[in-house]
């Protein structure tokens, strides 16, 4: 079992008008095994929690910590981080011209793994998850995610996470800008890298449509930086109920 | 706005077919084409053709010195193609481009004829003709003259490989004819110490269509000057560009697009990476689209990845239009440093970064090589670009700064 903490992490962005404080004291421990979304209105922090943790060099870590197993997170490149089994599935993924998926998944393969997989039962288990993810195999040689709609970009990314097989997923808003059926189909290939058993998931999300598909074990409201609520999947549905209208006055007055 | 009548100043130079048609624009951005040497002055560097060159690296090529130097050629043609040497006179009268600045006007002058590609009308070549063109020494200078003639309603691939030494300044005229089909490849793969000066102009026939791939890797200074003109509507043209410089490297490209006839397309894409204190770049993307040109389209791109401190890319897109009856006309340039987000999205799927800068090069570079269309030339073009890069190591990610005009 593995299990990703996040203690008191403190993140700021700079802006023209100085540095701005996101994140203002992130608590949250995700077990491998455990499925855990993060829901919040826009603007609350959630996306900077997902790049923090992944190291993206935009935010800056000010104070607390993030250590997987115990080891820090904070201390390692981007790249380290990705070899050590953590995944962000990308809310807006990003276009390398001239750089083919196929070759970029075999890279990124190689990375991960410290040596190149097979070529022959790779080509299969490519062609294989495009097609649990409905993607059509010329996907393979098309740049990557260049002229892709949004609903491909998205899949893209769970293909990644399947072949990449790391050992926390944080899904940043994936299913923002899915349709139903296309949404099936990423849930459902988040819920079979889940069930390969052992792998944690922090599903994060405006809406609570992809929690019909996905269940997770906690809940977690965030607001104005920081968590305000936990619990079980019960939450998502009165959240659904009732917004984020109770938490965001509640953060305003404190 | 004055107007007068293209007259040629050359002698020898045949009238122009469009003679009645084409006016002279007033502009700084085109000297007028001809073969008269006091057409063109020796610059002081000062003025707008110039002012971008490293004129005392040039070693002489503008005084003029006559020299008997040849470049060593190498070619096979086959059935349908001839090679053969003609007096500068008799080259002339084929009716090609005539020089726009001194260094294409002395290569005229002083080649004592020049070297005649003949591609007969309706002729396919099966594959490419290839010609190595190299030298042994930078000490003296070799002029040279080239016309490329492809006949009515032929199709050719053509790649001229520059290899080797040499202080080589040249005047390549290419006739497409009617309804004819080029793609011309000219690599420059010199020894760091060549210097390169020439100019490569090109007359586009009726519905004719001519594609270049330029690829300028070594030497210390190479100066291109391309240039496309039209002999009736419906012609196409494409230039693409790669460049790669490195530290000392002076690599410019000059070009210019003349629409003088209607319902005719241009389409420019050169892309450059730069590395090394003083390593330099140059761009200049004029189009001038005249008042006749109607229905014309034409787009200009040149993009500068900068992968180290201490480079300078000078990148100039012109646009000069006479009408408003066009298609449409665009250009965009941009110099910039890696992009953080690709470096970004490749680091978290586990790829290193130096692995990373490597890859987003490589794609760079790709998505243009693959339309180079010669499956030999291109694995070889990107395998010279990987050599580049291998000297490229731990560089720090920079912000991306972009300018669109």
């Amino acid at each position: 079992m593995a299990t990703l903490e996040i203690r008191d992490l403190h993140v700021t962005v700079d802006t023209e008008d100085g540095a701005k404080e996101i994140l203002r004291g992130v608590d949250l421990t995700v077990r491998s095994g455990e499925t855990h979304a993060i829901m919040g209105p826009n603007g609350s922090g959630k996306s900077t929690l997902a790049y923090s943790i992944a190291g993206h060099p935009k935010y800056t870590v000010t104070s607390g910590s993030v250590t997987l197993d115990g080891v820090d997170v904070l201390a390692m490149s981007v790249d380290e981080r990705a070899r050590a089994g953590l995944f962000l599935a990308m809310q807006y993924p990003v276009e390398v011209p001239g750089v083919s998926v196929t070759n970029f998944l075999r890279t990124a393969k190689t990375a991960i793994d410290g040596e190149a997989p097979k070529l022959r039962t790779w080509v299969k288990d490519v062609n294989a998850s495009l097609d649990k993810l409905e993607m059509d195999r010329s996907f393979a040689q098309r740049n990557v995610n260049e002229g892709f709609s949004g609903g491909e970009k998205k899949r893209h990314e769970i293909v990644q996470l399947e072949l990449l097989d790391p050992t926390f997923a944080i899904l940043d808003e994936t299913d923002s800008g899915l349709d139903i059926d296309a949404l099936k189909v990423v849930s459902t290939g988040v819920n079979r890298f889940h069930d390969r058993g052992d792998k944690g998931v922090l599903l994060i999300t405006h809406y609570t449509r992809i929690l019909r598909y996905i269940t997770p074990d906690f809940v977690h409201v965030f607001v104005a930086g920081r968590i305000a609520e936990q619990g079980g999947s019960e939450l998502a549905e009165r959240l659904e109920a009732e917004g984020y209208d109770r938490y965001v006055k509640a953060a305003a007055a404190s | 706005m004055t107007e007068t009548l293209n007259r040629p100043a050359h002698p020898a130079d045949p009238p122009p077919n469009v003679a009645g048609a084409v006016e002279t624009i007033a502009s700084h951005l085109h000297p007028v084409a001809s073969y008269d040497l006091v057409d063109h002055p020796i610059p002081s560097g000062r003025e707008e053709v110039w002012r971008f060159t490293p004129i005392k690296r040039l070693r002489g090529s503008l005084d003029g010195q006559p020299s008997s130097e040849h470049l060593a050629w190498d070619v096979d043609p086959p059935a349908g193609v001839t090679v053969s040497e003609i007096g500068t006179d008799e080259a002339i009268a084929l009716g090609g481009v005539a020089p726009v600045d001194r260094t294409a006007a002395l290569a005229v002058d002083l080649s004592g004829g020049a070297t005649l590609i003949d591609v007969a009308a309706d002729t396919v070549l099966d594959g490419p003709l290839v010609v190595n063109v190299s030298g042994k020494s930078a000490e003296q200078v070799v002029w040279g003259h080239v016309v490329l003639r492809i006949g009515a309603g032929s199709q050719a691939t053509v790649v001229f490989e520059h290899s080797g030494s040499a202080r080589y300044t040249g005047c390549t005229q290419v006739i497409v004819g009617d309804n004819a089909s080029l793609d011309l490849a000219s690599l420059q793969l010199w020894d760091d110490d060549a210097v390169h000066l020439a100019q490569v102009g090109v007359r586009i026939g009726r519905d004719a269509r001519f594609r270049s791939f330029q690829a300028s890797l070594g030497g210390d200074v190479v100066r291109l000057v391309e240039t496309a003109e039209y002999d009736g509507p419906g012609g196409e043209v494409e230039m693409l560009g790669l460049y790669f410089v490195d530290a000392g490297q002076h690599i410019e490209h000059r070009l210019f697009v003349d629409h003088n006839q209607p319902r005719t397309r241009s389409k420019v894409d050169y892309r450059g990476a730069l590395q090394g204190q003083g390593a330099h770049s140059v761009w200049i993307g004029d189009v001038l689209i005249r008042r006749q040109a109607e229905g014309i389209e034409t787009y200009e791109s040149n993009r500068n990845l900068v992968l180290t401190d201490g480079c300078r890319a000078d990148s100039v897109p012109n646009l000069e239009i006479e009408t408003g009856e066009i298609e449409g006309a665009g250009h965009a340039s941009t110099t910039g440093r890696f992009d953080d987000e690709q470096l970004f999205y490749l680091g978290s799927r586990g790829i290193p970064a130096e692995q990373a800068r490597r890859l987003v090069v490589h794609g760079f570079f790709a998505d243009l090589v693959r339309r180079l269309g010669v499956p030999e030339i291109q694995s070889r073009l990107l395998a010279a670009v990987e050599t580049e890069l291998a000297a490229t190591v731990g560089l720090p990610p920079a912000a991306s700064r972009e300018v669109v005009a």
